[in-house]
């Protein structure tokens, strides 16, 4: 099987799920996309794939690959769409609200007057956070009006249009800690907490990672997760609240791992190397029946 | 870009282009990979691997993440 990986560099996930998907037989071609066009009337270098698998850092460049990739008629991991409404903290949490998965809080608004009235009638602290952004970058906790004021003029006034909208979540009072679930093929496969004394848990942020049990929980509200937005894989991040339990706080559509497969036990680049092929083999077998009837 | 590069039957280095330090590769180098300069702590790419070249890795971009 025919395997493209799109990249725009080779961090240390991507050498490892390259490794696993060789190791399994796979003919994989690893495509810098800093260094690729395309041509939206003729896809047939890229129909020789059976599959595509994203691992983009850039989103721009991730959406635009996959979006067109898939008009080629070549299946991408994840699918566009998926990455879209995981990419989106707005999308994603209406995609939980309408799969009715247990969330935090979150309110809209397009106007830093409208931002302002909205925190202070839900009370603080809340959580600003961009809706496109990763890493924990842009994401402040708020905790009076003072803060409140400058942060949405700041944002209003120096970020770009995107910034123009107020996503605020509620602030969640968790243990020093996140949760991860990893979740592949519809199948949790490995959860990870995340551990920080600061109230930011990301590893970016340097949050420390340890191996945590797999509940029937976790599992559950994971799979239900990744099922909403469509994802091949994910990891899917969870807040422990205080009166609620737990509480699905974000979705990443090209997770980071290095920090997880020691910790967990787990071979995850393995497990999504081996989902990819079952995905990949299932459009070759399609192919070869689609020529066969022409 | 860097043209220091050493190659031996299992490992292949190569200078940071930023310290000067020596980068050890166990096993050969693909195009695009990102190393850590243990010296410097600069990231770098492979931008040939024969000859195996590095340069600077890009800084990180606003629509970077997971």
């Amino acid at each position: 099987m025919r395997i493209a990986m799109l990249h725009n560099r080779l961090r240390i996930e991507e050498e490892m799920l390259l490794d696993a998907l060789e190791d399994l037989g796979a003919e994989v071609v690893a495509i810098d996309l800093r260094r690729t066009s395309f041509d939206l009337m003729n896809g047939e270098d890229w129909r020789q794939y059976d599959l595509v698998i994203d691992r983009s850092l850039s989103l721009t460049s991730s959406l635009t690959a996959t979006r067109i990739i898939e008009v080629y008629g070549v299946r991408c991991m994840n699918p566009s769409h998926s990455i879209e409404l995981c990419s989106d903290k707005l999308r994603t949490s209406i995609e939980l609200e309408r799969a009715a998965i247990p969330t935090p809080r979150v309110m809209i608004a397009t106007s830093p007057e409208a931002a302002l009235t909205a925190i202070e009638e839900h009370g603080y602290p809340v959580v600003l956070k961009p809706t496109i952004g990763s890493w924990g970058r842009l994401v402040a906790r708020v905790n009076d009006r003072d803060a409140a004021e400058a942060l949405l003029e700041h944002r209003s006034t120096l970020g770009s249009a995107q910034q123009g909208v107020f996503y605020i979540q509620e602030h969640i009072d968790k243990p020093g800690r996140d949760l991860r679930v990893f979740v592949v093929g519809g199948e949790a496969i490995a959860a990870i907490s995340r551990s920080s004394d600061h109230w930011l848990t990301n590893t970016a942020r340097g949050a420390e990672a340890h191996g945590l049990p797999l509940t029937p929980e976790l599992a559950d509200l994971g799979q239900r997760a990744a099922a909403c937005v469509g994802s091949d894989v994910a990891a899917i991040d969870l807040l422990e609240c205080p009166q609620r339990g737990l509480l699905v706080n974000e979705i990443n559509h090209s997770m980071e791992f290095r920090n997880s497969i020691s910790t967990t036990g787990v071979e995850i680049p393995r497990l999504i190397a081996e989902h990819a092929l079952r995905i990949a083999g299932a459009t070759s077998g399609k192919r070869r029946q689609e020529g066969a009837l022409v | 870009m860097n043209s220091a590069t050493t190659t031996t039957t299992e490992t292949q280095t190569a200078a940071c282009i930023e310290c000067g330090g020596e980068l050890q590769f166990r096993r050969s180098p693909r195009l695009g990979q990102v190393v850590m300069c243990s010296g410097c702590g600069v990231e770098l790419e492979v931008v040939s691997t024969s000859p195996l070249a590095l340069e600077l890795a890009p800084e990180v971009e606003e629509d970077w993440g997971e």
